[in-house]
């Protein structure tokens, strides 16, 4: 359990909806890519959305 | 990725790592008696060999394309937890990360804990060293192993870790003291940067998705990111001092 505890810390921190945001762009990429597709673009626009929400979060909380 | 890049990448990553082992390894010794501080090392630095030389072969095993989806989508998650850290430490939302403040909170704890000896050596000394090398140094090897297994060279990653462990041990021996000028926080921001520019790069190469123009875009990306991150920075502070 502590090992399972210690990857999630390692790997999604302590923004979990940052990762799950990955994972969702990911997704999103792979589908429309099997639609045959060359989406390149999607990944590199979601990380933006991504870090900015995560960024609002933190920053909103600090203040 | 060019064999310079991808070795500047594992240095430059690996560096920090160590430099943050280092003040570990330092506030144990110089508090705890070296003895035990340096078997703490020596006992994680097998544990981490071991990790390395179990995971590469078997990632060899993996098809490239589910490999680079898998090291992209770990690489993303675990590189925007540091871009965000940066981010918010350059902007002024969080404390900036300084080695000699935490080497005196670690030197002052651990002169404060009992004493318990197990094996012949100080338990503390050595659990403190062994953790704090093992927890620094699972990032090098996470960042090794993904970084050489998707170019399928993870000898030239690991001879980058390999550099930037032996320039800090170096000048940790020699001034032994923490590593407090070096620039930390511009080299956590880089390695941020490079750590998402890669996870963008595979996870896209992962999905199935072409880069127009292939690797050559690697920098392209890289441009973005940085622009991205610089534009973060600006925006915050400028918040930051709208509200101060």
């Amino acid at each position: 359990m502590r090992f399972f505890l210690f990857l999630w810390d390692f790997v999604v921190g302590d923004d979990w909806r940052a990762a799950a945001g990955v994972a969702v762009a990911i997704g999103a990429a792979a589908a429309i890519v099997a639609a045959g597709v060359n989406d390149w673009w999607l990944i590199p626009l979601g990380v933006a959305v991504v870090l900015a929400l995560s960024l609002r979060r933190e920053t909103r909380r600090a203040r | 990725m060019t064999a310079a890049f991808l070795v500047a990448s594992a240095f430059v990553a690996s560096a920090v790592e160590f430099v943050e082992a280092l003040t570990i390894v330092l506030a144990s010794g110089l508090t705890r008696g070296w003895r035990s501080s340096l078997t703490g090392l020596a006992a994680a630095t097998v544990v981490l060999a071991v990790i390395v030389a179990a995971l590469g072969p078997t990632l060899k095993l993996i098809p490239i394309d589910a490999l680079r989806l898998v090291v992209g989508a770990l690489l993303l998650a675990f590189g925007l937890q540091w871009l965000r850290k940066a981010i918010l430490r350059a902007s002024g939302y969080k404390p900036l990360h300084d080695e000699a403040a935490i080497f005196a909170r670690e030197a002052a704890e651990a002169r404060s804990a009992a004493t318990d000896v197990r094996a012949g050596l100080d338990w503390y000394g050595f659990t403190l060293s062994f953790k704090g090398v093992l927890l620094e140094g699972l990032e090098v090897a996470f960042i090794v192993v993904t970084f050489g297994s998707t170019q399928g060279n993870i000898g030239l990653a690991a001879l980058g870790a390999g550099i930037a462990l032996v320039l800090v041990a170096a000048v940790g021996v020699f001034v032994r003291a923490p590593l407090s000028r070096v620039p930390e926080n511009t080299m956590k921001f880089a390695v941020g940067v490079m750590l998402t520019t890669f996870g963008i790069f595979w996870a896209t190469e992962g999905v199935g998705a072409h880069w127009p123009g292939d690797d050559a875009s690697l920098p392209g990306v890289l441009a973005f990111v940085v622009l991205l991150a610089f534009a973060a920075v600006a925006l915050l502070r400028r918040r930051r001092v709208a509200f101060a």
